[in-house]
């Protein structure tokens, strides 16, 4: 305990060791509250987007703290939904239960930039007469645009944007600019102020209703912004967290702990059995991973765990494990291992309590090292396809964005954050790692 | 493989003949022996390995036999001339032509037969026809495939490796003299950066280069249409190495920098070293004689393993960049999955780094007076 305890404060001595213990300390933090807050199966039914989830996010949105750089302005997503603002809804009795009802959704547009979508959700109560809904879209300086009409059914979405009909009446490049567009205006720049959307609608029955829904999808959402699928990459980044986490961590575990004992056990037993690992050793160094992996992906399974274990075992007879074989074959002549054999030992005995424990402090810096290169081969994996089919990591969101042109359309949020959270669990442990190795290693004590 | 037991077989002879007027040649000739025999059966080992899970255990056969079972099929119904026949005369044909399409590429026989068969094969560089994949000239025969694909493999991670170990090996020797200085402590601080592979970097590079400012291409090796001229081409394909190049150097630099200089420091702290310096020696003599010398063998290591990862080039690199390398071959062979070009492009991978191993053992006895061929346990 004592020899942990200067090691520690052995390695607060170092301003960078200290730095990655912090990142280190954040990033299980996030991912503890991740699966606390966000359970497994909902994080999968997220990521499918079942239920249409997402159906009120906008495409390809920056995140919302791109407005808090100077001079950017753009819109994030306006709901109004009338059946919040009941005042909204005007009726008047025409006899014969037939009803004119009028809903006005107004909202506020104080942004620079154009709506990437404005969609309205209906949805109506009747039992046989569909009402008939007249749509039409007032602007802040007082123009007034017939959208459609619509017959709605007991759910109906009117996607404004996709309507041909419209966009051939306004005359420009898409539904957005002849909506939100300041006409006075030399460029497309849109026009601030409370616009109004204005649904007139006959019913025809006795207690038949209707309500609307606006959506006007913005340019930015959340703190991670969307993909293409409107799915919110805060679920991605969030869950990406403790998964990458627990495999780098498993990985660097299962290879270097088993390597050590495989090492060791080779090294006391001698004779064939050291040389089978030594030829084994160099079988697997010229097997390829990463083909073997890819393989192994499109072949078999693609689940997370499945490639771990794959992972693990061709990592087990490694070039570590001539490492640990040259001090293990010094420890092996050390007195207190004779002492031991005279006193009777067994030979298990002798490895697992007294050969092992000796390199552990030498193992620590190269087993904080490895994390991040598992982490990183899991990405790496991840960006040639081959992620988990269901659950959302970093690398799959690099897919994604790969996949889908990110770099080339200019959706760099997309690639930045994984790629950010990937270099800082890269960086927190490898700063972590190389303050141990100065630390445990006498060679490079003070240098 | 047949050079090499060539190799084995005169070294063999060399030994019988020298074994009484010279104890050294019978050592370096029984010890080259047994290093070439343990090689040969690694890559073996390896390469049959390679074809097991190539072939998912011999899974893959079902595949290859039920598509020949319905390509067949559907060829047969839709020939004209089998439309005269019964449809019991035309299943009789359509079953003869599977059974005989089946035998001819050896599929009825036991897939632990076939095995080996392949693993024969394959020791003998005889690559056989790719699946799937073609050569760009139209080729299925996967040595010239794989032979399209190396020149570009080589030109990329040739300029990166050189690059990359000139520059390591010259900045370590300048930081370990100035070792604690502020640009020492800046690399010794950068060299976590090394955490993340090349295509992380190259992510980044194709962000700022391609995309905001829009300076070099974001992939691909040469401009479309390519330049006709011959200067012109060279010159484009040199704007697209760039990136790769600067992706490749800059996921290792600053950790290569600094194990070197905390290597060249472990051995200039050595007494030697202080003699030379005592004895009034310039400091690029010690460096020379003293430093460098005994370190050679480390450093020619760290070259020759670096020269034989560029065979196998750079998987996500080379896709990310769309480079038309070695690596992007093997993720679209394996992806797909076609078989005998990942067991291909494996074979000669393997042939090559054992190749490698070897010449390294020899020359660590060349170059290193401490290591004694054959010695140790051997005598």
């Amino acid at each position: 305990m004592t020899g942990l305890k200067r090691a520690f404060l052995n390695l607060i001595q170092y301003p960078s060791a200290v730095a990655g213990l912090v990142i280190i300390l954040l990033l299980v933090a996030l991912a503890v509250y991740t699966l606390i807050s966000l359970p497994y199966s909902e994080a999968v039914r997220l990521w499918r987007g079942a239920d249409n989830v997402w159906l009120e996010n906008p495409r390809n949105a920056v995140p919302a703290w791109y407005n808090l750089f100077p001079r950017v302005n753009v819109p994030v997503t306006t709901v109004v939904d009338s059946r919040d603002h009941p005042e909204a809804v005007r009726g008047e009795e025409l006899g014969g239960g037939v009803q004119d009802v009028q809903v006005s959704l107004p909202f506020e547009f104080p942004y620079d930039g154009f709506p990437k979508e404005v969609t309205v959700f209906l949805t109506a109560d009747f039992q046989r007469q569909r009402p008939n809904l007249d749509l039409s879209w007032h602007t802040p300086d007082g123009r007034s645009i017939r959208l459609s009409t619509v017959i709605p059914g007991h759910t109906e979405t009117y996607r404004v944007s996709q309507d041909a009909r419209l966009l051939r009446q306004l005359r420009t490049r898409n539904v957005e600019r002849g909506l939100f567009g300041d006409p006075g205006a030399e460029h497309a720049v849109p026009a601030q102020g409370t616009y109004e959307l204005l649904v007139e609608g006959l019913t025809f029955e006795e207690g038949s209703s209707f309500s609307a829904r606006l959506v006007v999808y913005g340019q930015a959402h959340g703190l991670a912004g969307t993909d293409h699928r409107r799915r919110d990459l805060v679920v991605a980044l969030m869950w990406g967290t403790p998964l990458a986490l627990a495999f780098g961590f498993l990985a660097a575990m299962g290879s270097s702990i088993t390597t050590m004992f495989i090492a060791a056990f080779g090294v006391w037993y001698g004779r064939w059995l050291d040389g089978l690992i030594q030829r084994i050793t160099e079988t697997n160094m010229i097997l390829p991973v990463l083909p073997i992996l890819i393989m192994i992906g499109t072949m078999y399974s693609r689940s997370i765990w499945y490639i771990l274990g794959a992972v693990i075992a061709l990592s087990i007879f490694s070039a570590g494990i001539k490492t640990y074989r040259a001090m293990f074959l010094q420890v092996k002549e050390a007195p207190y291992i004779e002492a031991a054999r005279a006193y009777g030992a067994s030979n298990v005995r002798i490895v697992v309590r007294y050969m092992v424990p000796k390199i552990i402090p030498v193992l620590i810096p190269g087993f904080v090292v490895l994390i991040p290169s598992f982490v990183f081969l899991e990405a790496t994996l991840a960006l040639l396809g081959l992620g988990d089919p269901i659950l959302p990591t970093w690398g799959k969101v690099l897919n994604d964005a790969n996949a889908n042109g990110a770099l080339h359309n200019g959706h760099y949020y997309w690639v930045l954050l994984p790629a950010f959270l990937l270099m800082l669990t890269g960086l927190g442990f490898s700063m972590v790692g190389f303050a141990l190795d100065r630390i445990f290693n006498p060679r490079l004590r003070g240098i | 493989m047949r050079s090499m037991e060539m190799n084995g077989t005169e070294m063999m002879q060399a030994k019988t003949k020298k074994r009484w007027s010279d104890s050294t040649w019978a050592r370096v000739g029984l010890y080259t022996l047994t290093r070439l025999t343990a090689l040969f059966f690694t890559v073996v080992v390896a390469i049959y390995l390679t074809i097991l899970i190539a072939n998912m255990g011999g899974a893959m056969d079902d595949i290859r036999t039920s598509m020949i079972r319905e390509n067949i099929s559907m060829a047969m119904s839709m020939d004209p001339e089998m439309r005269q026949l019964s449809s019991g005369e035309r299943n009789v044909m359509i079953q003869d032509a599977i059974r005989i399409e089946i035998a001819r590429l050896g599929l009825d026989q036991p897939f632990p037969l076939r095995s080996v068969r392949y693993l024969s094969n394959a020791l003998l560089l005889d690559l056989g026809r790719a699946e799937y994949l073609t050569s760009d000239a139209g080729s299925r025969q996967v040595k010239l495939i794989i032979l399209e694909r190396l020149p570009p493999t080589l030109l990329l991670f040739a300029t990166s490796n050189l690059l990359l170990f000139f520059i390591t090996l010259f900045a370590a020797l300048f930081l370990s003299r100035r070792y604690g200085s502020t640009l020492d402590k800046i690399v010794v601080a950068l060299a976590p950066t090394s955490a993340a592979p090349s295509w992380f970097y190259g992510i980044f590079l194709i962000l700022l280069f391609a995309g905001i400012w829009g300076v070099l291409p974001f992939g691909g090796m040469v401009g479309a249409p390519p330049p006709p001229t011959t200067w012109a081409y060279s010159l484009s394909v040199l704007r697209h190495l760039i990136l790769p190049v600067m992706a490749l150097t800059l996921a290792a630099l600053f950790l290569q920098i600094y194990s070197w200089r905390t290597f060249f420091l472990i051995y200039s702290s050595e007494d030697y070293v202080e003699m030379a310096k005592a004895k009034g020696l310039s400091s690029s003599a010690i460096e020379r004689r003293y430093i460098l010398r005994p370190t050679l063998p480390t450093i020619l290591t760290s070259f020759t393993l670096g020269l034989i990862t560029m065979w196998m080039g750079g998987v996500v690199t080379e896709t990310i960049f769309n480079w038309p390398g070695l690596g992007s071959l093997i993720y679209a062979a394996a992806t797909m999955p076609d078989t005998p070009v990942v067991v291909g492009s494996v074979v000669i991978y393997a042939y090559l780094l054992a190749a490698s191993v070897f010449v390294l053992d020899i020359m660590y006895a060349v170059v290193d007076p401490r290591v004694k061929v054959g010695g140790g346990s051997r005598s």
